[in-house]
């Protein structure tokens, strides 16, 4: 029984169909259907090939897969580019007149096997603006999807136009939906979803900001980097309604030291970039760390070295952000797995920031950043108050900054708030700031600025464990990776296998004692992780003193998909492979 | 009313006979004639012997990296627009390693004062050619002279249309204590372009080849006439105008293009859950 369906809208940039997609994600949801949307783009504004797949059903999706049930060709080159990821059921929605030679040979050849649809785009909306909306609704119509719930989505986009343009859409939709009702050949709608709650429509650099808003985040200093932009003006357009500054910043140096700056005048403070970006800050995060500012840095990974593949995914920077900075000084570092962790997680490192008075990452990847659940709206009234500077003292002509204290957190205060001065400086300093060559107090200040490194290992989030007591096969994951590493072991252990799964939320600093036993019970440990070098099992390995029996690595610049993980398993659980694909099919 | 003195007497680690005391001098005096209290200033700077300005006096300090002391004034001044911010640095830093930043805080145009100690060289590095050491100027690093085009800031400045540009002398502490007073009365980005004479590494401008050469802007300059603000920031040779070259408050602050802001500083506001819920209630 198959658990879901795979709609892949793909065609060049600037056809809009990311504006489609976000449409019919959105009617799916509305609908009662779980959505995960992954995707692809190429570093180019117009031209090119980009997708947006949207795996739909009733759930639970965790992950993107790679075939394909409905090909929405905006393209005709899209039909050649993802024939092999057609499921033998599969329908391609094509535009019956294009006049192409190669286009007509392929949309015969799908219609040989019963495969193509071809669309009179041309006759459903004579103006080319409108095809989206030609395609959003014969989509809508297989799938069977409800017909006013589509209709009201389209009314609310177009809101803000003329009426006529909410007008005119809305009968281009109706003409599709009714000629797609006469068409809808051999396509297989959705099941009967349950009564739909109302959930969030939300990408990972969304659910960033959303944590952010919600631990106050006051200050966000950016220069646009992919796939991390999408936080800062997420950011931007609340900028006004939450009372926050967006600044972009004229490079990534600037960005971090504007973000210190505003930090140390009180405003929690977050920057966003991407690998190439966060090289650039190293710098400043070592400024951070020692003159013990508060920060939170996003780091949306994408695969490397120097520009790389910028608009693809990879996990390939998990030891630029361990040991980004020179000098020794404490930082924490943490990994959401999903859309739901990248709000929660966001909102811990703006309090783990304030509580440790340094720098405190948050990981994430193109993937991750880009894809789209429908989520509950976050239970505000759960979260912890964030922790904040004081404001006053008692006795404000004898305030140190960086007085020596038992687990060598200063009191922070704020310049400007009362008679009391605040001094912070990047060469070494004494207590109350002010620079000095004396290597005795270099020692203690270095011993200091450690301690706190204690604090944070105390309060570092234990790995999330999914399986029985015991497991005999563990796979191991961090970020990213637990959406498909979590699928791959449910159907392993459909099929009778024991496997256990550990997600790292956090992978710096690490505190052995809880998770040390579970991965010393586990009879085999698979380390999942996009990239070329088992970075996570080299840390692993360096830092608890555990190695794992070996690791599944991708980094041709696309997401893990579950299929994936259990291929490579194959060796070891025999029938994984065929399994997962019955369960699909 | 505050007093030279609230600002402190420090011993400091600069050259006898540098530049740099009369600068500090010129600082206090300013600060004082400000009337602001060592609570109310934060210093800012980079790195450099220009840069440890800020731990000779009383007051707040942010002692940051080299050249990226503009942005982390900026965003101390974004975060609190009550603080009275100064950024102090030197040449190389200011012009060579955050000249970038230079030339966005002319566009961006945040209240801060800028106070740039030029001796147009690297001192603390130990007599390298900086930014602005002239063109041909034999140093330790470039024994067959500078090779490249000194850079003119207040040039720059002006032609960027900054509002206020200045250019003083640390052989003139009571005029540069007044240009520093001006700076810092401007609403809006203030450069002070400060000629210090480096006594270890620059023998060629030193007090006396300055003293030969500067004299006041008279009387009659209009520094809000754009074109004779350029003729004076060009002159910079056998004769060199010290004074306020430009002033000019038609440009709105940066901060001014906030609306948050009106509102006072950006801390101790708590996050808004009902907003909140509303932005949440957008992605449905």
């Amino acid at each position: 029984m198959r658990l879901s369906k795979n709609i892949l809208i793909a065609g060049e940039a600037g056809q809009g169909l990311v504006t489609v997609g976000m449409l019919l994600a959105k009617a799916l949801v509305r609908s009662g259907y779980e959505v995960f949307v992954t995707q692809g783009y190429e570093s180019r504004i117009r031209g090119g090939h980009n997708t947006f797949a949207v795996r739909t059903g009733l759930g639970p999706i965790r992950a993107g897969i790679r075939d394909v049930d409905l090909l929405i060709a905006l393209n005709q080159e899209s039909i050649s580019l993802h024939r092999e990821e057609l499921t033998e059921n599969a329908l391609v929605l094509v535009d019956a007149e294009h006049e192409d030679q190669g286009a007509t040979r392929d949309a015969d050849q799908e219609a040989k096997k019963d495969r193509a649809l071809r669309v009179p785009f041309a006759e459903l909306a004579p103006q080319k603006v409108f095809h989206n909306i030609v395609a959003l609704g014969v989509a809508a119509r297989l799938l069977g999807l409800p017909e006013n719930v589509i209709t009201d989505l389209v009314r609310e986009t177009f809101a803000k136009k003329e009426t006529d343009v909410v007008e005119k859409n809305v009968n281009v939709l109706q003409a599709a939906t009714a000629w797609a009702a006469e068409h809808s050949a051999t396509f297989q709608p959705l099941p009967e979803p349950p009564k739909p709650a109302k959930r969030m429509v939300l990408n990972g650099n969304q659910a960033v900001a959303l944590g952010a808003l919600a631990a106050g985040t006051r200050f966000c200093a950016f220069y646009p980097m992919t796939p991390a932009t999408g936080v800062a003006l997420t950011l931007g357009a609340a900028a006004k309604d939450f009372g926050l500054v967006v600044e972009q910043a004229e490079d990534e140096i600037a960005a971090i030291n504007m973000a210190i700056g505003a930090s140390y005048a009180g405003a929690p403070a977050l920057v966003p970039t991407s690998g190439g970006g966060f090289a650039l800050m190293t710098e400043g995060i070592s400024l951070a760390g020692m003159t013990e500012t508060p920060l939170v840095l996003v780091l949306g990974q994408r695969p490397g070295p120097a520009t790389g593949l910028p608009t693809r995914t990879e996990q390939g920077d998990l030891n630029l952000a361990l040991y980004a900075g020179h000098g020794e000084f404490p930082r924490a570092i943490l990994t959401p797995g999903s859309i739901e962790e990248c709000f929660r997680l966001t909102h811990t490192a703006v309090d783990m920031a304030e509580r440790s008075q340094g720098p405190v990452i948050v990981m994430t990847d193109q993937y991750l950043a880009d894809t789209i659940q429908a989520i509950p709206p976050f239970d505000l009234e759960m979260l912890a108050e964030p922790s904040r500077p004081a404001r006053t003292c008692d006795e404000p002509h004898a305030y140190k900054r960086y007085a020596f204290t038992e687990d060598g957190v200063s009191p922070r205060l704020l310049p400007g708030t009362g008679e009391h001065l605040v001094v912070l400086d990047s060469d070494e300093h004494t207590e109350d700031g002010h620079i000095t060559e004396d290597l005795a107090i270099r020692k203690r200040m270095v011993e200091k600025r450690l301690g706190k490194e204690r604090k944070l290992r105390e309060a570092a989030l234990a790995p999330t464990y999914i399986g029985d007591e015991q497991s005999d096969l563990l796979l191991i994951c961090w970020g990213s990776t637990l959406g498909p590493a979590d699928e791959a072991a449910e159907i392993l252990r459909k099929e009778g296998c024991n496997v256990g799964l550990l997600h790292f939320r956090q992978v710096w600093p690490l505190r052995p004692e809880q998770f040390l036993e579970r991965l010393r019970q586990a009879r085999e440990t698979v380390c999942v992780e996009g990239n070329a070098t088992g970075q996570f099992a080299g840390l692993l390995r360096k830092d608890v003193g555990f190695s794992v029996s070996r690791s599944i690595l991708r980094y041709d610049g696309l997401p893990f998909t579950a299929a994936d993980i259990l291929r490579e398993l194959n060796i070891e659980t025999g029938r994984a492979q065929e399994s997962h694909e019955a369960m699909e099919r | 009313m505050t007093t030279i003195e609230d600002f402190g007497e420090f011993e400091t680690a600069w050259c006898p006979g540098c530049g740099n005391f009369s600068i500090l001098k010129a600082l206090k005096k300013a600060l004082a004639d400000s009337g602001l209290a060592p609570h109310q200033v934060l210093l800012v700077s980079g790195i450099g012997q220009a840069a440890k300005t800020p731990h000779y006096l009383r007051c707040n300090v942010f002692n940051g990296l080299h050249g990226r002391a503009l942005p982390a004034a900026t965003g101390a001044k974004l975060a609190n627009p009550g603080l009275h911010v100064f950024v102090e640095s030197g040449d190389g830093c200011s012009y060579g390693e955050g000249g970038n930043h230079f030339l966005a805080a002319l566009r961006r145009n945040v209240d801060i004062t800028m106070l740039v100690h030029d001796n147009q060289i690297y001192g603390l590095t130990k007599g390298q050619a900086s930014p602005t050491t002239l063109h041909g100027q034999a140093t330790k690093a470039q024994p067959q002279g500078a090779p490249s085009q000194a850079f003119n800031p207040v040039t720059v400045a002006v032609a960027m249309q900054a509002g206020f540009v200045a250019r003083g002398f640390a052989g003139k502490p009571d005029h540069l204590a007044d240009l520093i007073r001006q700076a810092h009365a401007f609403p809006g980005f203030a450069l002070v372009d400060i000629l210090q004479p480096c006594v270890s590494f620059n023998k060629v401008n030193t007090f006396a080849w300055y003293t030969e050469r500067v004299w006041d802007i008279p009387e009659d300059h209009d520094p809000a006439d754009w074109s004779q603000a350029m003729t004076l920031a060009r002159q910079f040779g056998d004769r060199i105008p010290i004074g306020v070259i430009r002033r000019d408050e038609s440009r709105p602050t940066f901060e001014s293009h906030f609306p948050v802001l009106q509102e006072g500083p950006l801390f101790g506001r708590t996050p808004d859950r009902a907003k909140l819920t509303q932005l949440m209630e957008s992605y449905m």
